[in-house]
């Protein structure tokens, strides 16, 4: 199969399953059997992907021009692939998380929440493909609409609260400021397709470029920065499979990934930093990972403790490719991937606490190593990562920030990164240490919703723990292809720029406006 | 020789069609020919798109007197686009009137209420075919009379109120129609729009042509309710027969908008309308008024007919904010905004007419839990609601997408950012019934309800369909109106 053919099935294959699952909605068995089959098969076409990607292949297709300036078209870069390799891989591992959370706790609508759910991850297949913005745009909406239904997946009162910020901030984000700045960068540079280098260079200067990087950042509600983060604790009321791979892998790090997008491939990391317009994002992702640690230093319950680390944790990414340098901007790909698969780790030990033993509070997780060792391994394993330490995959994006921050002389973001790792360390530490070493609080028996006798959560949650887990070490192990397309990344972006400087073009036929 | 008289036909088969629905007085009976007549009308219509595109503009002499003397019809692409969109609208909407119609209006009137659709059909048909000025006012008549009848036909009490008050506004703003005509034709001593604009330049004292275009202005914003002209039509679209409503809402500020942009862009010409008072600005303002006042009133609507009504008046700001914009991606939007917003709101009101026919009314209390019983419906209701919020991926989307250009063009950023806020109160207004369909449990006469019958539920699904498929595929309505908005600009005959 080509690889135009082959994007094109990553994109239909989920919007497939949308369709198909509700046709056996009254044989749950037959209905999650599709749901694994079809990310097995997505799993498949991503692979083949990866290795034409690794040999250098670029695949490009344009679908449709919706109007003359709006062309419906994907491309892969390597960027976009570790997203999609990223998201592809941990659907199959959620499935399985799912079918065992899911079932585990009774859940009701489960037909719409697999629905929703193959939906939501075309939309992620289309965010990581898009060759412009409108296209990223288009499934960045798709996004948000069609997790909302997961996030109020409750039903109760709480749920319907926390779908209501999740949606007016999403929404309003994208198209109070992000809409607009699409717009505007249409209006200025008579483009909108991601160029390596970026589009910006010798159109658009001074105020308006820090003006329209604002409005980029800002408009982003996906990546959490803040405050626009409020929507991500709200979200936590989802079940615990949505958190785990949308709150803590698609929907959050396709805000990220824009993000990285939009300054290396629309304004230009060289551009950028020669022009000084995005001194100050510096600071605001600095500002965000420090306040993010600390609020989530304060947080009893174990979602919204594990919520505010991905506000901080998000802006990482922000931060190191406003460090502005090559370096760094490798880091900032490399944390996605490896983020992704420690925050759902910790997701799916979370969940497997609550399906067990209905535990949902830190304060109630004393001595639960004992009982729950797969899990609690799982969340060490995961807590590790987060602080940035070897063996685990958070060890890796950490180096790369660092030595990007440090060539360049951004004393700051060295200090806010080594002060953030010391706050992480806060607040993972303490709840792995009382998890394994201090004995069960004898008072919990009391707690009428605690469950006290029980043993490991089902299966399904088990097995996808253990591999996410094993996967955040191996990725530690095995950077190679993760490190590869990363500097395939920057190469390509730097190359560019350094061997031809564009002498500043002239605005094509009608869309000369300036 | 049927070729040949088209323009013609396009008018006269839903005439004959209105007068055989009253002879055969038979409810289903006439169900049927208005079905046959409104499955022939677009045939006719997509006829003369095709010819416009491809030999460009139709002239055509009525009874053989030509123009000036007798009456023109003139099919240019404007003109071609609007009569495809309305007939289509009806040709889509007519299988669904059947059981709705027969739910709400009874027996011995059914009949009528065909007449009144076909006559309706015709006026609005006329007026966008027509090239002579008082002819269009003949039409207009038609059109609204026939219109004020069958919103008075409505099972609610408070329709015939609606239908007075319509009465009389759409009697004040026919009038000013014809105090203007009447100037124009004292200045030039010509009705037909072509031959007017001709003699426009020789006038000699521009003051009488002002105030005929003052007139032109208020009286025909009247029939399309531009803010703040509006208050006939909430009422109107609220108790009127679903049916007619979401026939109206698709159409019949459609027809009064082409009306404008005909005397606007093709008898006045742009130098004249814009150049000189401040119309631009003053279209401006009140569309942006009508954008967020009318948006805001209908956050607050719990009877969701009404709701839908005064969305309506904001979107209709939406399309003369484009004609205020005065420059071809403005127009274009404001054009493509026509059929956008025609096929975005025909597919809302089928889905709440769905509603209607199950639980006999629209309260935002008979919505609760309905997307438990009636699935689909409320599935089609959330995607057309998308497109009035203009997601990217519908037809709304497009419309937005040409504003914000043209608003880049005069260099008003400002206004980018007040058209998206003004898509953000419609994330209220839409996500409020949203909210109380899918998280509220079904309670009473909800319980029992099902999907509407499928002679509703695959018309209101074609529609909701289009209102995706003019958001990714946009040759026949963005394409053709950007072709549009360049001809009037330029002034092409």
């Amino acid at each position: 199969m080509t690889s135009q053919t082959l994007i094109i099935l990553a994109l239909v294959l989920p919007a497939l399953t949308v369709l198909v699952i509700p046709l056996f909605h009254r044989q749950p068995n037959l209905r999650e059997t599709i749901t694994i089959t079809s990310s097995g098969l997505l799993f498949l076409t991503i692979l083949i992907l990866l290795i034409r990607v690794l040999d250098g292949e670029r695949p490009s297709i344009e679908l449709i021009r919706v109007v003359p300036d709006l062309p419906i078209s994907f491309a892969i870069e390597p960027l976009g692939m570790i997203f999609a390799a990223v998201a592809g891989t941990l659907w199959i591992v959620n499935s399985i998380y799912s079918i065992g959370y899911m079932r585990g706790n009774n859940e009701p609508r489960q037909t719409q929440f697999y629905m929703c759910f193959a939906l939501a991850i075309s939309a992620t297949m289309g965010i990581a493909f898009a060759d412009n913005l409108f296209t990223l745009f288009l499934f960045y909406e798709v996004l948000t609409l069609s997790t909302y239904p997961l996030v109020t997946h409750k039903g109760n009162a709480e749920a319907k609260a926390g779908g209501r910020k999740y949606l007016i901030i999403l929404l309003g984000t994208s198209t109070v400021l992000l809409l607009p700045a699409i717009i505007w960068t249409w209006f200025l540079t008579g483009s909108m397709t991601f160029t390596i280098g970026g589009i910006m260079a010798g159109k658009v200067d001074g105020l308006t470029l820090g003006l329209l990087l604002a409005l980029y950042v800002f408009g982003i509600g996906k990546a959490a920065v803040m405050p626009m983060h409020g929507w991500l604790p709200a979200a936590m009321v989802a079940p615990t499979p949505v958190s785990a791979l949308l709150h803590a892998v698609a929907v959050v790090k396709a805000g990220v990934f824009t993000v990285v997008k939009v300054i290396v491939y629309i304004f230009g990391i060289d551009y950028l930093a020669d022009t000084g317009a995005g001194d100050w994002l510096l600071y605001i992702a600095g500002f965000t990972i420090l306040m993010a640690s600390v609020i989530a230093l304060r947080q009893d319950n174990l979602k919204r403790r594990l919520a505010f680390s991905t506000v901080s944790q998000l802006s990482y990414v922000v931060l190191a490719v406003a460090i502005l340098s090559p370096i760094s901007a490798i880091g900032a790909a490399m944390h996605i991937a490896a983020h992704a698969v420690s925050k759902i780790t910790l997701f799916f030990a979370a969940g497997s606490l609550y399906t067990a033993a209905h535990i949902t509070k830190i304060s109630q997780m004393r001595g639960i190593g004992r009982k729950m060792p797969w899990t609690m391994t799982a969340f060490a394993i995961g807590g590790i990562s987060m602080i940035g330490l070897p063996p685990t995959a958070g060890f890796l994006g950490k180096w790369f920030m660092l030595q990007g921050a440090m060539e360049g002389g951004k004393w700051v973001a060295v200090g806010i990164i080594i002060i953030s790792t010391i706050l992480n360390a806060g607040y993972f530490l303490p709840v792995i240490v009382s998890a394994f070493l201090r004995p069960v609080d004898p008072n919990a028996s009391k707690d009428k919703d605690i469950v006290t006798d029980h043993g490991e959560a089902p299966l399904g949650i088990v097995i996808a723990l253990t591999l996410t887990a094993a996967g955040t070490i191996a990725l530690f192990l095995f950077p190679g292809p993760l490190y590869e397309l990363a500097s395939a990344m920057v190469d390509m972006g730097t190359e560019v720029t350094n061997v031809a400087p564009e002498p500043p073009a002239l605005p094509v036929g009608g869309n000369s406006h300036e | 020789m049927i070729v040949d008289n088209l323009p013609a036909l396009q008018v006269i088969v839903p005439l004959l069609g209105a007068i055989l629905c009253v002879l055969v007085r038979r409810g289903w009976l006439a169900w049927f020919i208005a079905l046959v007549v409104s499955w022939i009308v677009p045939l006719i219509a997509v006829a003369l798109i095709l010819q416009v595109l491809d030999g460009g503009v139709i002239s055509y002499a009525m009874g053989g007197w030509a123009p000036p003397v007798g009456i023109e019809y003139r099919v240019d692409l404007l003109s071609a686009f609007v009569l495809l969109l309305i007939s289509m609208v009806g040709a889509v909407m007519l299988p669904y009137a059947n059981l709705s119609v027969e739910s709400e209006i009874s027996d011995g009137k059914r009949a009528w209420f065909y007449a009144l659709y076909l006559l309706c059909m015709t006026g609005m048909l006329g007026i966008s075919i027509t090239g002579d000025a008082f002819n269009a006012f003949v039409f207009l008549e038609v059109s609204s009379l026939s219109t004020y009848a069958m919103i008075a036909l409505g099972k609610d009490r408070r329709a015939l109120l609606a239908a007075y008050q319509y009465l009389i506004m759409g009697t004040i703003g026919a009038t000013f129609y014809v105090i203007a005509i009447g100037i124009l034709y004292t200045m030039t001593g010509t009705l037909n729009m072509v031959d007017m604009s001709g003699r426009l330049g020789d006038v000699a004292t521009v003051r009488p042509l002002f105030a005929a275009l003052a007139f032109l202005t208020v009286g025909i914003s009247l029939k399309f309710a531009l803010f703040p002209l509006h208050s006939w039509l909430p009422n109107a679209y609220a108790y009127a027969p679903t049916f007619a409503t979401a026939f109206l809402a698709s159409t019949a500020t459609k027809a009064a908008v082409y009306l404008i942009l005909r005397f606007f862009f093709s008898v006045y010409g742009v130098a004249l309308v814009f150049g000189i008072h401040p119309i631009s600005e003053m279209l401006i303002a009140l569309s942006l008024m009508a954008m967020f006042g009318a948006s805001i009133v209908a956050v607050y609507q719990d009877n969701i007919k009404r709701m839908l009504a005064y969305s309506s008046v904001a979107q209709i700001g939406y399309i003369t904010l484009g004609f205020g914009l005065a420059n071809v991606p403005g127009l274009t939007g404001g054009v493509v905004h026509l059929a956008n917003h025609a096929v975005t709101k025909g597919a809302l009101f089928l889905a709440v007419g769905g509603i209607v026919y199950r639980m006999g009314a629209a309260h935002l209390d008979d919505f609760k839990g309905i997307g438990k019983k009636m699935p689909l419906t409320m599935a089609g209701f959330t995607i057309a609601g998308l497109s009035i919020i203009g997601v990217p991926g519908t037809a709304g989307f497009i419309s937005k997408w040409y504003l914000a250009i043209a608003a880049l063009e005069h260099g008003w950023g400002w206004l980018v950012m007040l058209l998206v806020l003004s898509s953000l109160i419609s994330v209220i207004y839409i996500g409020r019934v949203v909210e109380v369909a899918y998280f509220r449990e079904p309670e009473g006469k909800v319980m029992n309800a099902t999907e509407m019958p499928l002679s509703m539920l695959i018309p209101a699904w074609v529609m909701i369909l289009a209102t995706i498929y003019f958001g990714i595929e946009t040759s026949w309505t963005a394409g053709i109106a950007s072709q549009i908005a360049t001809d009037l600009l330029a002034g092409v005959q």
